[in-house]
């Protein structure tokens, strides 16, 4: 071994030791920083006894025993921690622990105000069940600039990038509450105002998460894994819920006393705000410790969902049927290519881009193929009857919607053959997908924004 | 230094607890001074490999016969400490009750053998220096 500059070359030795030893789960760091002053101890002892850095750095590391055997021990004494458990606040002491606390107050504080905000229109008079619509159509503002403010807190953004989101949240705030909507979820476009202003700031929080990386396709397709996890959570969490109050009006009832008016005016609206913040902390806090839930949902389901597609297509050849077209098939298919496309994102975004192409990756390209094709089937039933039903905002939202869905999930397809055919890199479908994002927030906002005054607000 | 003599890997884990806590009942140590401790009293005969101690302290910790706490050693590091409870000090009682036992049964054999002791044994030559 050459040695130029003993000094260092201890240093980095040690550090590419201790480096070796963090990555054996059963070895937490305050064992990894034990060892290590041993090791350190050890070495200075061999050293004063004549021998050169770097052989007694040797000496050392063989007397410290077979690593592996080490974690072995480790994990027999640990059995635990072959769990991974997510440790919001971490035991060792120092400042991982300062910070990771602050971060805890920080974001239980987040929670309640976002958990209150959804309160303070009560005391001006607007009221959760006379108007409904205004709290549908406010429903992202009441929690989504907390989120985007934690983010801008966590990630130090520079006033540059604040002023943008900023100016987005005010920009919806106005364009929700301004416009002449009846109030009362009654008209198609405010309906439509409630469900695509949140999938339209969601971008914005995108951009908060992602800190200065949004321009990189890393930063995105992190904020990609981050919305999926935050999803899971999110739906565990409102499952939770539901068995506490299940419990709450079965014990209170058992006493005489009814806690609807409380769940539905209190429980419900708070709980669900603020638990769209603590979800958000969770995932952030555990994205190195536990392993990511939806990529492995969508191992799961891929091929059933291959399947059950090219079952209906054979189907459909086999006994010529048409597809019957109701009024709302086409939110159906929408459906079905935005669950295609999470199939799809989520596996791309679990996937070592330097890896062969497997038979998952056959079975995928015959997911998002015959969603295609399913697609095709409908959207050509459905343009020969569009004239008849007539054009009205929700359904051109609705094909515009599936319209986005099928450019992307097309070229998708393109790419990945590619891929398989070896004619193309993985990372191509990568960048696509990340560069993608865009998209759905533009039509999102031009839903928002133009549709009301365009359709007359009915 | 007498010579390194292999110890049964069985016999070497039974007796780290009894070791580990009576080093630590004569003061507060750390893992590296606590295995040269062991050398010292051994004579260099028992020699463990350095890594395995700690899965043994962070049993003992575990099981409440010892405690654990950082300092800033004068190196500037941060060491890692273990003191012995009173919980530990019972089971050092305990276990020094049942060694002695193990230890009387085997004298009496040994001496009902008139098994020749090898040069370089403790009991043997006097101590050699340690360390």
């Amino acid at each position: 071994m050459s040695t130029p500059d003993p000094a260092v070359s201890l240093e980095e030795q040690i550090d590419r030791w201790r480096g070796y030893l963090r990555r054996r789960q059963a070895v937490h760091s305050a064992d990894v920083a034990e060892l290590e002053d041993h090791l350190r101890e050890q070495v200075a002892v061999l050293a004063d006894a004549g021998l050169a850095t770097d052989e007694a750095f040797l000496v050392a590391v063989k007397r410290m025993g077979n690593l592996d055997a080490l974690s072995r021990e480790f994990a027999r004494e640990h059995s635990d921690r072959l769990w991974k458990q997510l440790v919001v606040v971490p035991s060792d002491s120092g400042e991982p622990r300062v910070r990771a606390r602050t971060d805890a107050i920080v974001v239980f504080c987040l929670a309640v105000v976002a958990a209150l905000t959804v309160k303070a229109p009560a005391l001006f008079g607007i009221q959760l069940d006379q108007d409904a619509g205004f709290y549908a159509r406010n429903v992202g503002l009441f929690v989504l600039p907390l989120l985007t403010g934690y983010f801008v807190w966590k990630r130090r953004i520079g006033t540059g990038t604040l002023r943008w989101l900023v100016l987005a949240f005010v920009a919806a705030g106005v364009i929700a509450n301004v416009y002449p909507f009846g109030g009362d979820l009654g008209g198609y476009t405010e309906v439509l105002t409630a469900l695509h202003l949140p999938i339209a700031l969601w971008l914005v929080v995108g951009v908060a998460y992602a800190g200065g990386r949004w321009g990189e396709v890393g930063g995105r397709m992190d904020f990609i894994r981050f919305s999926g996890e935050l999803f899971i959570y999110y739906v565990l969490i409102a499952l939770g819920g539901g068995v506490l109050t299940a419990f709450m009006a079965m014990i209170f009832q058992a006493i005489g006393i009814d806690v609807e008016p409380f769940f539905e005016s209190w429980l419900l609206p708070c709980g669900a705000l603020g638990a769209v913040v603590v979800a958000s902390w969770l995932v952030e806090a555990k994205q190195s410790v536990i392993e990511n839930m939806a990529p492995v949902l969508t191992r799961l389901f891929t091929p059933f969902f291959a399947a059950v597609l090219v079952m209906f297509l054979g189907t459909l050849l086999w006994t010529g049927r048409g597809v019957d077209i109701g009024r709302n098939a086409l939110i159906a298919f929408d459906l079905l290519l935005v669950v295609v496309l999470g199939l799809l994102l989520y596996s791309v975004s679990a996937r070592d881009p330097r890896s062969p192409a497997g038979a998952f990756d056959v079975v995928q390209v015959v997911l998002v193929v015959s969603a295609l094709l399913a697609d095709a089937v409908a959207l050509w039933a459905i343009a020969a009857r569009i004239t008849e039903f007539g054009f009205t905002p929700n359904r051109v939202a609705a094909l515009g919607e599936n319209v986005i869905l099928l450019v992307n999930l097309a070229w998708s397809a393109v790419l990945y053959i590619r891929f398989l055919r070896g004619r193309g890199s993985f990372t191509d479908l990568e960048r696509w997908q990340t560069n993608y994002l865009p998209a759905y927030a533009v039509w999102a906002a031009i839903v928002v924004i133009a549709f009301p005054p365009v359709f007359g607000y009915i | 230094m007498g010579e390194i003599m292999e110890i049964n890997k069985d016999l070497i884990a039974a007796s780290s607890t009894p070791i580990v806590l009576a080093i630590l009942a004569e003061e507060d140590s750390y893992g590296y001074a606590i295995l040269k401790r062991v050398t010292e009293l051994s004579g260099g005969r028992m020699e463990w490999t350095d890594g395995m101690l700690y899965p043994v302290l962070h049993r003992l910790e575990r099981l409440g016969h010892i405690e654990a706490r950082w300092e800033v050693a004068e190196s500037g590091r941060r060491r890692k400490y273990y003191s012995i409870t009173p919980g530990g000090l019972a089971q050092l009682a305990e276990e020094h009750r049942q060694w002695q036992a193990v230890d009387a049964t085997l004298r009496g054999i040994w001496q009902a053998l008139y098994l020749p002791i090898p040069a370089g044994h403790p009991s043997a030559a006097p101590l050699p220096q340690g360390g």
